[in-house]
């Protein structure tokens, strides 16, 4: 059922109103799943998933014990004008968390936000990279966190799970105000901006049905889900372009490349030259890859992560 | 007066390479660094730089510098995104002044925000003259994030009619001015009236104010910016408002009372920045945008001064329509 979060009204004749499905099992109130998605606008992978979460668990509604609310988009504004942030306001979302009743209006709807989800047993964040990127399916932790996040994020059916470095920037993300807030939360991302990878959706809601199984809000056999790979910053290999141009890639997204291998070349379409070949560092499995072809110095091409193999 | 290339934006072959410069003054001393335009609509912030790099010429000339003064002034570093009509980074929409201090490997902005950091280094003084992440009209001021690496009292030299302490948030930690306090520069950031058009009185305050600055080091000559007196004169809040023997009032971000709207429409302003108000004078109205009927009066919870106004005419509801420096802290 549709239920309204927080709401504000806009200049003309129309509300901003973040709503989340609340779909209930039996005894709803002993325990909840938050699944979240859409809080850059042009992240559309969390929309399937929303979408086919709500029909499966409709499904299995006398298997389900608890509350799930499914929220499909943080940020409303931004999806339905395909911007990435927030229409008229310099801070992207997921840096004015938790929020703040006494600030902007945008800080007033995270406010909202944050109040809603609190309490939850489990949040899962879900992210699609950018327009840019493309991303193997993966959790992220913040390794401030991990501990205690990482044997939950195993339960999702990644691919990989990347425990990342505390940058203080973070601070300001749902995901860390939340964990900060006792409401433990994982941050998925995948696929790529813009798109949606139906086969990547379809693996996180196996995953997303295995937490449940696992939080005891689903009755039944536990889902069988994938071992993800977990790494930490050390063992990602980052490859960024040095030159201007457009970007053609010589291998493919989660391709497993030797050291020395070539990823791609920057091109120059004036000329027929090619401004520079990229080379993989290490041994590895490409689970970062260029989508946008045009590239400018410093873009970002690949990420490999290392120490893997067939 | 000597113009250095710091360094070249190149992004070819879809853009020409774009040279970033540096105007040098004075001695080889890294003494003071200013940094105007790091956004694309930061058309007054390169002015007011602009208006510095003249006005420091003329006293070079004069040889009214001190001996061991030397100064840069980097007008814009976003020639990319001001050509193009974008506030930030026109192929991934990023911001420069959230990437400090920059990364030299890492993605265009990081590299752009790391070649800038690195022109900037060393320098015992630095000023940003910046523009804030929401739209609207300020009371010209100096403001200085309160991180415990420089003493606060250092913002009244630049005589502005306030500086502003403001304790950093955790997206503050990527701008510029937390990243060269950080590396040991004493920073200000210079807020004037305006972003995207040219107010010709608040650039001339904050070119008048590092002049003013300089001047209470003991670099340049005294002279007390006639812009600043002006403009105190003008809101009647010199010899008044103002402490005994300083221009400048010194107040806590985390004072500032924000009054909201919770209607939304057309913000009509019957107020405006550095205006001194009672408690229960009426501010602003938000009409209705299809009949002019008023939804909303927006009264004065306090006796103090405006400080900041919502620029745009149509607002959402619970933005800021202003804020307030309550008087107890005037």
């Amino acid at each position: 059922m549709a239920e309204t979060v927080v709401k504000a009204p806009l200049p003309v004749g129309e509300a901003l109103t973040i709503q989340k499905n609340r779909i209930t099992g039996r005894d709803a109130k002993s325990r909840r799943l938050a699944v979240v998605t859409g809080t850059h606008g042009d992240e559309l992978e969390g929309q399937y998933v929303a979408w086919q979460l709500a029909r499966v668990l409709e499904e299995k509604k006398n298997l389900l014990k608890g509350t799930v609310d499914i929220y499909p988009a943080l940020n409303p504004l931004g999806i339905s004008t395909i911007y990435r942030g927030l229409p008229g306001f310099d801070l992207d979302m997921n840096r004015i968390f938790p929020g703040s009743r006494n600030e902007t209006m945008y800080e007033y709807i995270a406010d909202g936000i944050i109040r809603d989800i609190k309490g939850a047993d489990l949040c899962i964040d879900i992210h699609a990279s950018n327009i840019f990127l493309r991303e193997i399916p993966q959790v992220r932790v913040n390794e401030k966190t991990a501990e205690v996040l990482v044997p939950l994020a195993k339960l999702l059916n990644m691919d990989y799970i990347w425990v990342h470095s505390a940058a203080t920037v973070l601070e300001s993300t749902l995901a860390y105000s939340l964990n900060m807030l006792g409401t433990r939360t994982l941050v998925v991302e995948m696929g790529v901006g813009m798109r949606i990878t139906r086969s990547y959706g379809d693996q996180l809601i196996t995953g997303i049905l295995s937490a449940l199984f696992h939080l005891g809000m689903l009755d039944g056999e536990a889902p069988e889900i994938k071992r993800p790979v977990v790494s930490t910053d050390g063992s990602v290999a980052f490859i960024n372009a040095n030159a201007s141009g457009f970007f053609m890639p010589n291998v493919s997204h989660g391709e497993y490349v030797k050291q020395g291998q070539s990823l791609g070349f920057i091109g120059d379409a004036l000329n027929g030259a090619v401004k520079e070949e990229l080379y993989s560092p290490v041994d590895g499995m490409v689970f970062t890859l260029r989508e946008y072809p045009v590239v400018n110095e410093g873009s970002l091409i690949a990420r490999i992560l290392g120490g893997v193999g067939l | 007066m000597r113009r250095i290339k710091l360094f070249t934006i190149d992004a070819l072959p879809y853009r020409q390479p774009i040279p970033v410069y540096g105007y040098r003054f004075g001695s080889r001393k890294k003494t003071l660094a200013i940094m105007g335009a790091v956004r694309g609509d930061e058309v007054q912030q390169m002015y007011t730089a602009a208006r510095l790099v003249r006005k420091l010429s003329e006293l070079e000339k004069q040889g009214a510098f001190a001996s061991d003064l030397g100064v840069l002034v980097v007008p814009c570093a976003a020639q990319f995104s001001m050509n193009v009509s974008k506030r930030f980074w026109p192929l991934d929409n990023t911001d420069i002044n959230r990437m400090f201090p920059g990364y030299a490997a890492g993605e265009t902005t990081q590299r752009l925000a790391a070649r800038i950091f690195d022109a900037l280094q060393g320098y015992r003084w630095g000023v940003h003259l910046a523009s804030f992440y929401l739209p609207g009209d300020f009371v010209p001021h100096v403001r200085i994030m309160d991180t415990g690496y420089q003493p606060n009292e250092e913002g009244l030299d630049f005589g502005l009619p306030y500086l502003v302490i403001r304790k950093p948030y955790p997206y503050d930690t990527t701008t510029l001015n937390y990243n060269w306090q950080v590396w040991d520069t004493h920073t200000f950031s210079l807020y004037t009236r305006s972003t995207d058009f040219i107010d010709e009185e608040s650039a001339e305050m904050a070119a008048d104010s590092v002049l003013y600055f300089l001047a209470k080091k003991g670099m340049l000559p005294y002279k007390l910016p006639e812009s600043v007196l002006q403009f105190l004169s003008e809101k009647g809040m010199l010899g008044s408002v103002l402490p005994e023997g300083s221009k400048t009032e010194m107040v806590k971000e985390e004072s500032f009372v924000n009054i909201h709207n919770r209607a939304g429409g057309i913000l009509i302003h019957y107020r405006h920045p550095a205006d001194f108000v009672r408690a229960g004078n009426l501010l602003a109205e938000i009409i209705d945008p299809y009949t002019a009927e008023i939804k909303e009066k927006i009264f004065s919870p306090a006796d103090g001064t405006l400080f900041f106004a919502h620029h745009a005419q149509l607002i959402a509801g619970h933005s800021i329509v202003f804020r307030l420096i309550p008087k107890e802290e005037s």
